[in-house]
């Protein structure tokens, strides 16, 4: 297959900034990150300044920024924690947007090589996804292989590729309760593939490590559901999981692919898991009621952007899981908001 | 949660290893360390009146075409002649739980370390964990040592459902269709890929039947690998047929289907010309099976997999029939299948068949 020629100034890699001192992050990804514009969001809710090293082409928000934007005292859109990202994402004009969690550095291929994340993001978003048959040598477009024997040539070209899911060497994202049980696992697998995620077959979406094509599926990536106790670590959070169910739906419905798979990261340990047990957990009971909504929701023929289909998408939320718990009603109106947000800030 | 076993049982009464041939089967030898605790059952292709030589040591019962015709009598025309698709009838008159089957041209392949790969070992493994057709998990199977399920991973689902089918890959040469072999002539799958993972409900998958096994008893009829070879306008499309009608009542009955682990050493490039020719008809028809099975239904009375597949064979008719005159007799032959199983598999039934028995 032909490379893809990315232009760098078509992507931006938006860093959402939970801790004060980015200085360890930055110089670690320094090599695979100075090409390109980096947009670094601030949460709101960290005290201290930031410690930015230099050299870098960047962009700095924080909550002023968002003040500005978002009207707090009448939005219940929170970009608290680990939302903090979507700010970015919503100032971003570039076509591609890769995000790692700043708790995550390079890690080593099985050869012992680091890993370009963001190189392995841009293949994956460039070239084509498969996902009405499922092929069994994984990605077709990968170096050294391709489509098997019977898989349909109508199908061959493939779609565009909407979302690309990376993985986690070391802490793997696992919730609260598998990684209190297993405090010592640790992910050593390397699996050195990329598969398309076939239509209709939801996903647990990570926003651990992930990158999308904003042009696509920008208005997807929204902050919509938070748990009542939602915390600074990745297991005391569902967000991205809701918004991936959202994004895979928008991708199935405007037939475009999502990936998982290559590039892994290295994600350092931070936190104890058995004291994010002792938090509630009606948050994460009340995802398991969302699974048969998102499995079955369906949308119109008239849904033909991103936004449309978030919009319809926000009305079944509304209308179906809004009535039997107020958390879902909020998520449908952070929805339209962010929608409407979404094009208020493009048409400035 | 997810448990990891620490060693996987031998099986070794209760899983047939399926092999057909037409030429010899010195590949056993390589195969030996792992294969000699195990039953084999060699479906003998080709002139019945050549010996196959197996190596000395090994458990077996061979069949030819005259065993063939003997024990099925006219329903012996369900199965192929001149064509590894005759394997099937192996999987008929196996009295086990699980079945392996694999290709005389496969090898022991060798993981990264260096290490020989116990395939049988691996689909045993396979066959044992649950599948998770549901909602796919990003660290792939999470039955595996070392993974789990990951955050966001419904935990209603976590149980997964019982597997049916382990299908697995092929290091070496890659089972690519006649176009791409005679563009990439040269090209061979170098790269080990570390997991299994389970093929998603609705999703189809093309089942190559070289490197595979299955639990005989939550599937076997549906693994009838059509008509194929002599006489027949079609070839290499046997694994596929039998994997797309298998998917789909696995999808029905609510059984799993995994693939990756384990690689074989695939060590015989066919001739891509030769396979063309087989290959052709299926290539464009292909193109009408695929919409087909993707949309079939079955109704909620095929509780089991024969009435499943009996149901698959009068859809065929009604909408291939129309596509090719061969979509009526494959039809037919389907039903001729379940018959002939469900004949030599009387429900409850016990004791080896008489004929086949190791010369």
């Amino acid at each position: 297959m032909s490379q893809v020629i990315i232009k760098d100034d078509e992507v931006d890699i938006v860093i959402g900034a939970l801790q004060s001192d980015l200085t360890s992050f930055m110089e670690a990804w320094r090599p695979m990150f100075s090409r390109f514009h980096l947009i670094i969001v601030k949460d709101p809710d960290l005290k201290e300044e930031l410690k930015v090293p230099g050299g870098f082409n960047l962009n700095l928000y924080t909550k002023s920024d968002m003040d500005k934007v978002v009207d707090s005292s009448s939005s219940t859109i929170s970009f608290s924690g680990y939302s903090c990202r979507y700010f970015g994402y919503l100032m971003s004009r570039k076509k591609y947007i890769i995000s790692i969690d700043d708790d995550c550095i390079p890690a080593k291929d099985s050869k012992g090589e680091l890993i370009d994340a963001v190189a392995q993001h841009i293949t994956n978003l460039t070239t084509p996804a498969t996902p009405f048959f499922f092929n069994t040598l994984y990605d077709p477009f990968s170096e050294g292989t391709d489509f098997v024997r019977g898989y349909p040539f109508s199908l061959r070209s493939g779609v565009e590729c909407g979302l690309s899911c990376g993985l986690w060497l070391n802490l793997a994202d696992y919730d609260a309760p598998t990684q209190a049980l297993k405090p010592s696992a640790r992910n050593s697998r390397y699996v050195d593939a990329v598969l398309t995620v076939p239509a209709r077959t939801m996903l647990p979406l990570s926003g651990i490590n992930i990158a999308f094509n904003n042009e696509l599926v920008g208005p997807t990536l929204l902050p919509a559901f938070r748990l009542a106790k939602e915390g600074k670590f990745r297991w005391e959070t569902v967000e991205d999981i809701w918004t991936g169910m959202c994004a895979k739906v928008v991708c199935d419905h405007l037939r475009l692919g999502v990936k998982s798979g290559l590039p892994y990261v290295w994600r350092q340990e931070r936190g104890n898991a058995v004291e994010s047990l002792k938090k509630e957990w009606e948050g994460v009971q009340l995802m398991e009621e969302v699974v048969p909504f998102f499995q079955s929701v369906r949308l119109s023929e008239a849904a033909v952007t991103a936004e449309d289909c978030i919009a319809e998408i926000a009305a079944s939320v509304k209308e179906q899981l809004g009535r039997s718990n107020p958390m879902f009603a909020r998520a449908a109106e952070n929805m339209v908001e962010w929608i409407k947000l979404w094009k208020q800030v493009r048409s400035l | 949660m997810a448990a990891s076993r620490s060693s996987t049982p031998l099986l070794k009464d209760e899983l047939d290893i399926v092999i057909p041939t037409i030429r010899n089967l010195d590949f056993l030898e390589m195969w030996r360390p792992f294969f000699q605790p195990y039953h084999l059952i060699i479906v003998q292709d080709g002139d019945p009146s050549k010996t196959i030589k197996v190596p000395d040591g090994f458990d077996y019962e061979l069949y030819n075409r005259n065993d063939i015709n003997k024990i099925l009598g006219p329903k012996a025309n369900c199965i192929s002649f001149k064509d590894s698709a005759c394997r099937c009838f192996g999987y008929m008159v196996s009295k086990k739980k699980y079945i392996f089957t694999i290709d005389d041209d496969c090898f022991v392949a060798k993981d990264p370390s260096g290490k020989e790969i116990n395939a049988l070992e691996q689909h045993i493994k396979n066959l044992l964990s649950p599948s998770t057709p549901f909602f796919f998990n990003t660290l792939y199977d999470p039955y595996c040592e070392g993974t789990d399920f990951v955050r966001g991973y419904p935990f209603s689902l976590r149980e997964g459902v019982p597997t049916a089918v382990s299908h697995g890959l092929w290091l070496n040469i890659p089972d690519y269709d006649a176009p791409t072999q005679l563009v990439k002539p040269l090209e061979r799958n170098t790269r080990y890929v570390d997991a299994v993972m389970t093929v998603p409900k609705g999703t189809l998958f093309p089942m190559c039947g070289m490197n595979l096994a299955f639990n005989r008893e939550l599937i076997g009829p549906a693994m009838y690998f059509g008509l194929m070879g002599d006489g027949q306008p079609i070839g290499r499309y046997d694994d596929m047929w039998a994997g797309w009608c298998t998917k789909v009542i696995c999808d029905h009955l609510g059984l799993g289907v995994k693939t990756g682990l384990p690689y074989i050493w695939h060590s015989k490039a066919s001739n891509p010309f030769v396979n063309l020719k087989k290959e052709y008809k299926g290539i464009y028809w292909q193109e009408e099976l695929i919409p087909f099975f993707q949309s079939v239904t079955l109704p909620k009375d095929c509780t089991t997999v024969q009435k499943c597949y009996v149901e698959l064979s009068k859809q065929v008719k009604a909408k291939l029939g129309k596509v090719d005159d061969y979509f009526n007799k494959l039809a037919d032959a389907m039903v001729t299948w379940i018959d002939a199983w469900d004949e030599l598999n009387p429900s409850g039934s016990s004791g080896k068949l008489a004929n086949g028995a190791a010369k």
